[in-house]
């Protein structure tokens, strides 16, 4: 199968598509949410890659074509936001104040639990950025010496678990209005989170966007700091 | 030709993106500076809606499919990740959890009692 995903560069793009779309058939056949499509078509493409033992960065010489939309798709997120504005404007306050919560709570959290379990410096570093866009993410990670290729794996497991848990972590904790569950989802889970907030609703989208951001500037100067604790 | 001068328009702000991420000396990504410099130019009445708003709502609906590779990729960080797979498990649930309902519950707090004030007064 190597091979075949060697010579055909668009394989890795169907396998993803078809795995996707098994994920929306599922998701809609059975409406539970740890059938997240985007998590059913990860799993499933590893599967059938480790099955047909093709490797990834053959596998990548494909896919990488989807990997590519992403910077003007991040960009389009402007669209909401600027349709949401007037809204914003009107909650800045606390938006930013949710925002920068958000940002202590995930270095606070990663801070205690690396102490509690005895992680290195190194170690503890490399979480620091876990819940931020993986550009800046990487960013952050190298500056502080961490363990690059650990930063994004867990930015992204944290990004689909984001996805996935949004929706039953905002009924849990009865968050109902759509601004805070915004807040929320972009700065716990960035932009794989958003994608999930842009499902729910057009001002969830629109803040969660924003929230990537700003999450994103506010933790590159929180973690700085926050590496000279451990 | 609808289609091709909304996502001319889109590239061509990654690209500006991309020269600004490549010129200034902050840990900011590209796709972050043209999320800006789109809003600019929407808000300042430059660019009208209708000028990507198909082709730009299309990208953010097919959005997590463009994650895939990126998931996917974990099976060849699964080498990296084996030997400190518990805690970094543990610390990425626990904080990812905390994170949103922290962050969602504050900003709900504040909005309730802003709103709840501003009638207050109006009552006044």
């Amino acid at each position: 199968m190597n091979d075949f995903f060697s010579t055909s560069i668009y394989a890795g793009v169907v396998i993803s598509l078809l795995a996707y779309m098994l994920g929306l058939y599922l998701k809609k056949k059975f409406s539970l949410a740890i059938l997240n499509p985007l998590l059913v078509s990860v799993v499933v493409t590893i599967l059938v890659l480790v099955a047909g033992k093709v490797d990834y960065d053959i596998y990548y010489e494909g896919a990488k074509y989807l990997s590519w939309f992403l910077t003007p798709a991040t960009v389009c997120l402007a669209i909401p936001l600027y349709e949401q504005f007037a809204l914003l404007k009107k909650n800045l306050k606390a938006v930013l104040i949710g925002i920068t919560t958000g940002v202590l709570t995930s270095l606070l959290t990663v801070l205690s639990l690396s102490l509690l379990m005895g992680l290195t410096h190194k170690e503890y570093v490399t979480l620091l950025p876990k819940s931020i866009t993986t550009a800046i993410g990487m960013g952050v990670s190298e500056e502080l010496g961490g363990y690059v290729t650990i930063t994004v794996a867990v930015i992204v497991i944290t990004g689909v678990l984001g996805n996935l848990l949004a929706e039953p972590i905002c009924k849990l904790f009865r968050i109902t209005n759509p601004i805070a569950k915004g807040v929320g989802i972009g700065s716990s889970s960035h932009a794989i989170g958003t994608a999930k907030a842009m499902e729910m609703g057009e001002i969830e989208g629109a803040i969660s966007s924003l929230s990537i951001a700003v999450a994103g500037i506010l933790t590159v100067i929180g973690a700085t700091v926050f590496s000279n604790l451990l | 030709m609808k289609v091709l001068k909304q996502f001319f328009i889109i590239l061509s702000i990654s690209c500006v993106g991309e020269i600004l991420n490549m010129f200034l000396p902050l840990p900011i990504p590209a796709s972050i500076y043209g999320m800006v410099l789109l809003f600019v130019l929407l808000y300042t009445g430059i660019l009208k809606l209708e000028d990507i708003k198909d082709t730009g709502m299309f990208l953010i609906e097919i959005m997590p499919v463009m994650f895939i590779p990126a998931g996917v990729g974990l099976m060849s960080s699964w080498g990296v990740l084996k030997p400190v797979l518990i805690p970094v498990s543990i610390i990425t649930i626990v904080s990812t959890i905390l994170v949103m309902a922290a962050g969602g519950k504050v900003t709900q707090f504040i909005i309730k009692h802003s709103n709840s004030t501003e009638e207050d007064s109006k009552i006044e």
